[in-house]
C-alpha cells in the first residue's frame, strides 16, 4: 500500500499500516492533548484556589444513629416553626444536621451570611438529592453516610431545598427551607 | 462431504451493490434484532410523549405515578432495549458479513435473541403493571419486586453471549481466511464496542445478581455501593453507544461518499483508548456523593487524564476528515468547503450521519465533559442539565446514527425499497432537530435550577412555596415544542421502517438501473471504496482544510462553554 492511496472503513486494509499521520492531523492531536491536560488540571487546582468543592467530611452513620442527632441539634436551638416543621438557628461555626426523609427536608435552617457552617447531610431511608434553590446547590444524599460540607452562604435571602433523587411518589412535595439573615440570627420564622 | 460443502454455499449470496458476501444466518439475526429494537423504540417514544406533555408545566399530562412509570419504561426501552438490540445486529453486520465469513453457531445465536426478548418482555411487563417503579437506575432501598431484576438479568445473558459470538465470527473469519489484511476499521470499532459491552455487562452481573437476591430478602446492599458498581454498567454501557456510534460514523462515510480512513494509526488508536479508558465513567455520577475522596473522583471522572475525551476529539477530526477527504476524491476540490456544500444532503443515510456528529460533538460532548468535571458538578448534578446532555448523545448522537444507517440496512439487508421515501429524505432534520431544541431546552432549564424525573416542578402542595424563574416557562416551550418535534421524528422512523419491513418494495437491479425511489443514492451507485494514483497522492499532501476550520470553531465552543461553567461556579456560596 502505498502513501497515496486511500480506503474506506469497509476494506481490510493490506500490509503495514502503521504510518506517520498527515501534519493536520498531529496538530489536531497535539492541540487536543493539551486541552486535556489543561482540563485535568483544573479540577485539583480548584481545590488549591477555588471556593467550592464537593469534598467534605465523609462518614458511615447508622440512619436511626443520625436521625438522633438530628433530633439533638432541633432540640438544641430550634427557634420557631413552620407548617409544621421546626425553625433552627445554630450558632455561627456550628454543626448543622439536615434529614432528607419521605418526603421531608428536616428542620428548616436560618443561617447567617458570611457565616462558615458544616452541613451535614443524611437521609433516613432512601436516596435524596440536596438542592438549593435557585442558587444550584447540588449534593447527594445517601442513606448510611453523612456527608459534611463546610458551607459559608454569600447572599441572604429566603431559600429552598428542593429533593433533585427520585424518592417515591411525593418525590415533588419534598421541599425544605433555608433562610440566610444579613445580621446576626433572629429568632422566628421570617426574616 | 460435497453435499454438506453445497448446502453451506447455498446459504450465502453476493451483495450486488457492495460486494460483500452476506450468509443467510447473520441475515436473518440482523433483520430480527433490528426489528425488536424499533419495536422497543416504539415503547420508548410512545412515554416520552407522555413524558414531554407531563413535564411541559402548562400541559402537565400524566398523574404522578404513571410519570415515574412512563420514565422507567423510556429509559429502559430506549437507553437498554432498542440501542442494544440494534448493537448487536450490527455486531452480526461488522463480524460475519463485513469479514464474509459464516456465522457461528446459530442456534445459539438465536437462544441469545430469544433471553434477550424474553428479558425485555418480563421487564415491561413488571414497569407497566406497576411493580417496578424505582426509574431506569433502580437504587436501593427503592425496591422493585424479583422478576423486575430476573428480567434484566436474562436480558443481560442474552446480550453476553451474541457479543460473544461476534468474537467467535473474528476467530472464525482469521482462521477460514475468508478476507486478507488487518479487519477493517469499522469491524475493529465494533470488536472495541463488544469488547467494552463485555466489562459493561460484568459490572451489571456484579450488581443485578445481589439486587434481585436482595429483592427476594438475602443479603444486604450498600446504596454507595450499588450507585458505584450500577454506574459501571449504566455509564459504559453509553460507551459502548460511543464506540459502535463511531464506527457507524466510518462505515455511513464510506457507504454514502467514499469516505476514507486518512490514517489507519490514529482511526485504530483512538479506539483503543476507548477500550482503555472509557469504562471509568462511573464516576460521572458520583462526584457529590460522599463515598468517595476528591482524588478518586479526579482521576476517574477524567478517564485517567481525559484520554477517552482525546480519542473523541481525535474521532470528531478523522471521520470529517475522511469524509472531505472522500469528496474531494471524488471530485469536489474547490474552496475549503465545496464538499460539504456539495454532500448528499437529501440522502438520509448521509444526513443522519453528519448531524449525529454535529450533535454528539457540540451539544453532548463539550456538556458532557463540562458536566463530569468535579466541581461544575456541584452545579449541575441531578439537574435537567444531565438529561439535556445525554439526550445529545445516545439520541442526537447514537440514535441518530443508527436511523442514518437503517436506510442503507433496509435496502441492503432486507432488500427492500425503503418505503415513503419523501418522508425518510427530511426524517433525519427533523428528529435531529427537534432533539437538539428538547436538549438546549433541558440544559438551559437545568442551569435554572430545575430538577431532572421531577413529576411536578412547580412544586404545587409543598410546605414552602417555590418561587420559579420566569424565564423558566418560556424555556419550557423550547423544550417541550422540541420534545414533541423529535419524538414524530422517531415515530416517522418507526412508520418507514415497519411498513418497509413488511411492505416494501424488493430491490431488483432493473429498480436500482431506473433510479426507483426508496433506493438511498449510495446504494444506487456505491462510491469508490478504494483510491490511488496521482489525484489521491496530490491531495493527501493538500489536506482538509474543511475540516480544520470545523474543528477550530468546535474547539472554541468547547473553551467558552467550559470556563463560563468555572465562572458560574465560582458565583455560588463557598462550599468545601
Amino acid at each position: 500500500m502505498s502513501a497515496h492511496e486511500f480506503h474506506s472503513a469497509l476494506v481490510p486494509p493490506q500490509g503495514i499500516w502503521w504510518k506517520p499521520a498527515h501534519k493536520q492531523e498531529r496538530t489536531w492531536i497535539a492541540i487536543a492533548f493539551g486541552w486535556c491536560l489543561v482540563l485535568f488540571t483544573m479540577m485539583p487546582l480548584w481545590h488549591f484556589k477555588g471556593g467550592q468543592n464537593p469534598a467534605g467530611i465523609r462518614y458511615r452513620v447508622q440512619p436511626d444513629a443520625y436521625v438522633a442527632r438530628v433530633e439533638r441539634f432541633v432540640a438544641d436551638y430550634q427557634v420557631g416553626e413552620e407548617s409544621g416543621i421546626p425553625i433552627v438557628a445554630p450558632p455561627p461555626g456550628a454543626d448543622v444536621y439536615l434529614l432528607g426523609r419521605m418526603w421531608q427536608w428536616y428542620p428548616a435552617l436560618k443561617l447567617q451570611k458570611g457565616v462558615s457552617y458544616t452541613l451535614h447531610l443524611s437521609a433516613a431511608d432512601v436516596n435524596h438529592g440536596f438542592s438549593l434553590y435557585p442558587v444550584n446547590l447540588n449534593f447527594q444524599v445517601v442513606p448510611g453516610y453523612d456527608y459534611g460540607l463546610r458551607v459559608v452562604p454569600n447572599k441572604s435571602g429566603d431559600f429552598r431545598i428542593i429533593c433533585n433523587e427520585f424518592c417515591g411518589i411525593g418525590h415533588h412535595l419534598m421541599v425544605g427551607k433555608v433562610l440566610v439573615e444579613d445580621g446576626p440570627v433572629t429568632p422566628g420564622g421570617q426574616p | 462431504m460435497s453435499t454438506a460443502l453445497t448446502a453451506l454455499a447455498g446459504r450465502y449470496r453476493t451483495c450486488d451493490v457492495t460486494g460483500l458476501k452476506v450468509n443467510r444466518d447473520s441475515e436473518l439475526l440482523i433483520r430480527a434484532n433490528a426489528v425488536v429494537a424499533v419495536v422497543a423504540m416504539l415503547v420508548g417514544a410512545l412515554a416520552a410523549v407522555g413524558l414531554v406533555l407531563t413535564r411541559w408545566q402548562a400541559i402537565h399530562l400524566l398523574p404522578a405515578d404513571m410519570y415515574y412509570r412512563f420514565l422507567t419504561a423510556h429509559g429502559l426501552n430506549m437507553l437498554i432495549f432498542w440501542v442494544i438490540f440494534f448493537e448487536m445486529a450490527i455486531l452480526y453486520f461488522a463480524g460475519p458479513v463485513v469479514l464474509g465469513c459464516r456465522q457461528p453457531a446459530p442456534k445459539l445465536a438465536w437462544g441469545a435473541f430469544a433471553l434477550m426478548v424474553v428479558g425485555a418482555v418480563m421487564v415491561d411487563f413488571m414497569v407497566f403493571t406497576g411493580r417496578a417503579d424505582v426509574l431506569f437506575t433502580s437504587y436501593p432501598p427503592l425496591r422493585a419486586e424479583p422478576n423486575y431484576y430476573l428480567g434484566v438479568i436474562l436480558f443481560a445473558v442474552g446480550a453476553l453471549i451474541a457479543v460473544s459470538l461476534f468474537f467467535a465470527s473474528l476467530v472464525v473469519a482469521k482462521r477460514e481466511k475468508t478476507y486478507a489484511g488487518s479487519m477493517p476499521l469499522v469491524t475493529f470499532g465494533a470488536l472495541t464496542a463488544a469488547v467494552i459491552a463485555v466489562i459493561t455487562l460484568l459490572h451489571g452481573a456484579a450488581v443485578y445478581i445481589p439486587t434481585w437476591l436482595w429483592s427476594m430478602n438475602v443479603g444486604n446492599i450498600d446504596p454507595e455501593v450499588y450507585r458505584m458498581v450500577w454506574w459501571g454498567l449504566g455509564h459504559s454501557s453509553q460507551q459502548i453507544n460511543v464506540a459502535a456510534m463511531v464506527s457507524v460514523w466510518y462505515l455511513l462515510g464510506g457507504l454514502t461518499v467514499g469516505g476514507v480512513v486518512v490514517n489507519e494509526k490514529v482511526s485504530r488508536t483512538a479506539f483503543v483508548l476507548y477500550v482503555l479508558f472509557i469504562s471509568m465513567a462511573s464516576a460521572h455520577h458520583l462526584l457529590v456523593d460522599p463515598g468517595f475522596s476528591p482524588a478518586w473522583k479526579i482521576w476517574n471522572t477524567s478517564y485517567a487524564m481525559y484520554l477517552a475525551v482525546l480519542a473523541s476529539m481525535i474521532h470528531g477530526f478523522t471521520v470529517p476528515a475522511g469524509i472531505e477527504m472522500g469528496q474531494r476524491l471524488r471530485g469536489y476540490t474547490s474552496g475549503t468547503f465545496e464538499w460539504l456544500r456539495k454532500a448528499p444532503w437529501s440522502d438520509p443515510g448521509f444526513s443522519g450521519l453528519w448531524l449525529s456528529l454535529v450533535i454528539f460533538g457540540f451539544l453532548g460532548g463539550i456538556t458532557g465533559v463540562t458536566l463530569g468535571t468535579e466541581q461544575i458538578n456541584i452545579l449541575a448534578h441531578n439537574t435537567l442539565r444531565v438529561p439535556g446532555h445525554f439526550h445529545a448523545t445516545v439520541v442526537g448522537g447514537t440514535t441518530l446514527a443508527f436511523m442514518g444507517v437503517a436506510y442503507y440496512v433496509l435496502p441492503l439487508i432486507f432488500r427492500r425499497r425503503v418505503a415513503f421515501w419523501g418522508m425518510a429524505r427530511i426524517q433525519p432534520y427533523v428528529f435531529g432537530g427537534g432533539i437538539s431544541a428538547m436538549a438546549i431546552g433541558m440544559i438551559l432549564m437545568g442551569i435554572l435550577g430545575t430538577p431532572r424525573r421531577h413529576w411536578d416542578s412547580s412544586f404545587a402542595g409543598a410546605p414552602f412555596p417555590v418561587e420559579i424563574h420566569p424565564a423558566s416557562e418560556l424555556v419550557q416551550v423550547l423544550f417541550g415544542i422540541g420534545g414533541l418535534l423529535a419524538a414524530t421524528g422517531a415515530l416517522m422512523f418507526i412508520a418507514i421502517a415497519v411498513v418497509t419491513v413488511f411492505f416494501g418494495k424488493p430491490v431488483t437491479a432493473e429498480a436500482i438501473a431506473q433510479r426507483a425511489s426508496g433506493i438511498p443514492q449510495g446504494v444506487l451507485k456505491l462510491p469508490n471504496q478504494v483510491h490511488a494514483g496521482p489525484v489521491a497522492e496530490q491531495l493527501d499532501m493538500e489536506g482538509v482544510r474543511g475540516t480544520v476550520v470545523l474543528v477550530a470553531v468546535f474547539f472554541v465552543c468547547f473553551i467558552v462553554y467550559y470556563f463560563t461553567n468555572w465562572k458560574m461556579l465560582s458565583f455560588l456560596w463557598k462550599v468545601g
